[in-house]
């Protein structure tokens, strides 16, 4: 099977001349359909930026990005182009949710659809199905504010769905959570991944969750230092 | 989905609290554009209020109210006699500090103790205080006279009798003296005021010509022991003349022009001698407090349209990394700095409408002005708002990913 997410020779660094620091050096990874992966790795290792070069907001400075089996970063990119991509193919999951505090879980939902073109009302409708799906239906109409850490979250992902996105991108999506919320989140995601074929990668420091990677990557001063295979569950 | 909409709604008091903020700086910046209104309004009521086609004044001068005009009151026979003329009068124009001298029903002016016992009646004038009026001297039954009367009657024949601006606060009846002799307000006029903002009294012309002499005896005295004699009594201002709807005012003014000594202006001219000589400073200060008001106004608008930005910055970032394209972005920052705009001026309007008759001068603001104000606060929002723009294009979505 063709990965979703490609990453080949990928370097990234920052600033110039003695200041100059190597974020990423000579990635290749690749994630396919359906497969969750994990990266982890201590504060500096190159998490974010790697997280950054995958949802299409920082350019690799060598290497080759493809998602679903397009070539990013090519010259024929413009940065309008690069939103629809993301806004088309890519699916984000955030450590605080991130949820529009002037909205309701449904519209929160609803806005990723409408922003893609599709009506308001039939976005609305979607959204509510997709509440539904992941079990906050009921917290439809609640304002951001009124919900639980894990309702927030679970409306994030519902946001990050809302387009059947072929890549998901969660950044330390339980960080706020505690445990067993945390571990209904991993399942959440897991479930979605198979269900959609969607590739799903995901920072963590959270080892309680470990095992519900298909892949844990490691990485340090900005390279792969390891991968492991896990059980998934 | 209208993003900014939702936003104010959700912090519907917070920015309920800044247009009201808001709404008293346009307010004021209104109230000088009606003001200046006002002004205008005022300085043209009065060559207005006397509906005169053709005003002859001494020569070399543009009329009694930009300087001196002084030309011989038999001037006006001679005005009467031009082809094209239907009626003329001689006026008079004094600025007068006139004392409330007794309310309806007094029979003269009140001793002290009177004055003292009618001190402080409520809404009006005390008696005894003093009221500066700009006094017009005309013939009866001749062009020169009131506009109107709303209350009591014009004056008839008898001399002491006045009519008076409804804005100088004596009600008809009452008695006013003006250098010592007391008239009687027989009648009450409305909207009649000079360029100064000073209501408008009539009295007959010979008791403003008697007027101008009490209020100059030290003048008479010099000029009868200086052997010139005594000062001569029977002039005027200016005659103001009617003319035929079938006479063209420029043929009957450049006949007055051919005369020695006198000059003529058209209505016009007239019109224009006013807000040139005499509006032309009120209008440059108006002019500047309005400027620096919409300025001061267009930096609050900024700073608010500014910090509402900042406090979105992660929901921007959001919306960016989700894929939303600048054009939402803009529009959630412009909608609502012209909601911010939109929503103040509403408000400064009503404000304004609902103070204005509490103004010292008069207020006008016709639906021009408003929709005026209202084009000026739309650019200054839009502009204001392009600072939050900028803010918000510049939002890095990488800020929306990390803790």
């Amino acid at each position: 099977m063709n990965p979703l997410v490609e990453l080949a020779g990928i370097t990234k660094g920052f600033g110039t001349g003695e200041a100059r620091v190597q974020a990423l050096s000579d990635i290749t990874l690749n994630v396919a359909a359906g497969e969750v992966v994990g990266l982890r790795g201590p504060s500096g290792s190159g998490k974010s930026t790697l997280l950054n070069l995958v949802a299409c907001i920082l350019e690799p400075d060598t290497g080759v990005l493809r998602l679903t089996g397009e070539t990013v970063w090519d010259g024929a990119w413009s940065r309008a182009d690069l939103r629809a991509l993301r806004r088309e193919k890519i699916g984000f999951i955030f450590q605080f949710h991130n949820l529009l505090p002037f909205l309701d879980a449904t519209d929160n939902v609803a806005l990723a659809m409408t922003l893609n073109g599709m009506s308001l009302s039939d976005a609305r409708t979607k959204a509510r199905a997709l509440l539904d799906y992941l079990q906050v239906g009921r917290r439809a109409v609640a304002m951001p504010s009124m919900l639980s850490g894990g309702e927030a979250q679970r409306v994030a992902i519902a946001r990050a769905l809302a387009n059947r996105p072929r890549i998901i991108l969660a950044d330390e999506p339980t960080a706020a959570l505690d445990s067993e919320r945390a571990q209904v989140v991993m399942d959440l995601l897991r479930q979605v991944a198979r269900e959609q074929e969607a590739a799903v990668i995901v920072v963590t420091h959270d080892d309680k969750i470990f095992s519900r990677f298909d892949r844990l990557v490691s990485l340090r001063d900005g390279r792969i230092e390891g991968e492991r295979v896990e059980s998934g569950v | 989905m209208n993003l900014a909409l939702r936003d104010i709604r959700h912090n519907l008091g917070r920015f309920l609290l800044t247009c009201v903020g808001l709404s008293l700086l346009l307010g004021v910046a209104l109230a000088m554009v009606g003001i200046y209104g006002g002004v205008v309004d005022e300085a043209l009521s009065l060559a207005r209020g006397l509906k005169a086609d053709l005003w002859v004044v001494e020569g070399g001068t543009r009329g009694p109210f930009a300087e001196a005009s002084r030309i011989p009151g038999d001037a006006r026979e001679a005005v009467a006699r031009l082809p094209g003329v239907t009626a003329a009068g001689s006026v008079t124009f004094q600025i007068v500090e006139a004392r409330h001298a007794g309310g309806p029903g007094s029979a003269a002016a009140p001793d002290e103790d009177t004055v003292r016992e009618y001190a402080g009646e409520a809404g009006r004038p005390r008696i005894g205080s003093v009221l500066r009026m700009q006094v017009i001297g005309y013939e009866l039954d001749r062009p020169g006279g009131p506009p109107g009367i709303l209350a009591g009657r014009g004056i008839a024949h008898g001399r002491l009798e006045m009519v008076v601006d409804r804005g100088a606060g004596v009600p008809v009846g009452a008695m006013v003296d003006m250098a010592g002799v007391g008239f009687r307000v027989v009648g009450l006029t409305t909207r009649a005021v000079s360029a100064s903002g000073d209501p408008l009294a009539w009295i007959t012309l010979r008791d403003s010509q008697d007027l101008q002499f009490r209020l100059r005896p030290p003048a008479a005295r010099r000029a009868l022991q200086g052997g010139g004699g005594a000062l001569p009594r029977d002039t005027v201002n200016a005659v103001v003349a009617h003319l035929s709807p079938h006479a063209a005012v420029e043929t009957v003014a450049a006949e007055v022009r051919r005369w020695k000594h006198f000059a003529a202006l058209t209505a016009q001219e007239q019109e224009t001698v006013l807000t040139s000589s005499l509006v032309d400073r009120a209008r440059k200060q108006l002019g500047m407090f309005t400027t620096v008001l919409l300025l001061v106004s267009a930096v609050i608008v900024a700073l608010i349209v500014y910090t509402l930005t900042m406090d979105k910055v992660r929901d921007i970032a959001t919306l960016k990394l989700i894929g939303a394209p600048d054009t939402t972005i803009v529009a959630l920052v412009m909608q609502q700095a012209l909601l911010l705009g939109g929503v103040s001026f509403a408000g400064a309007t009503v404000l304004l409408f609902a103070v204005k008759d509490n103004f010292p001068r008069r207020v006008l603001l016709g639906p021009e002005e408003i929709a005026g104000f209202g084009l000026v606060v739309f650019v200054i929002s839009l502009l204001a708002s392009l600072l939050g723009v900028r803010y918000a294009l510049r939002i890095d979505p990488a800020q929306a990913l990390g803790g």
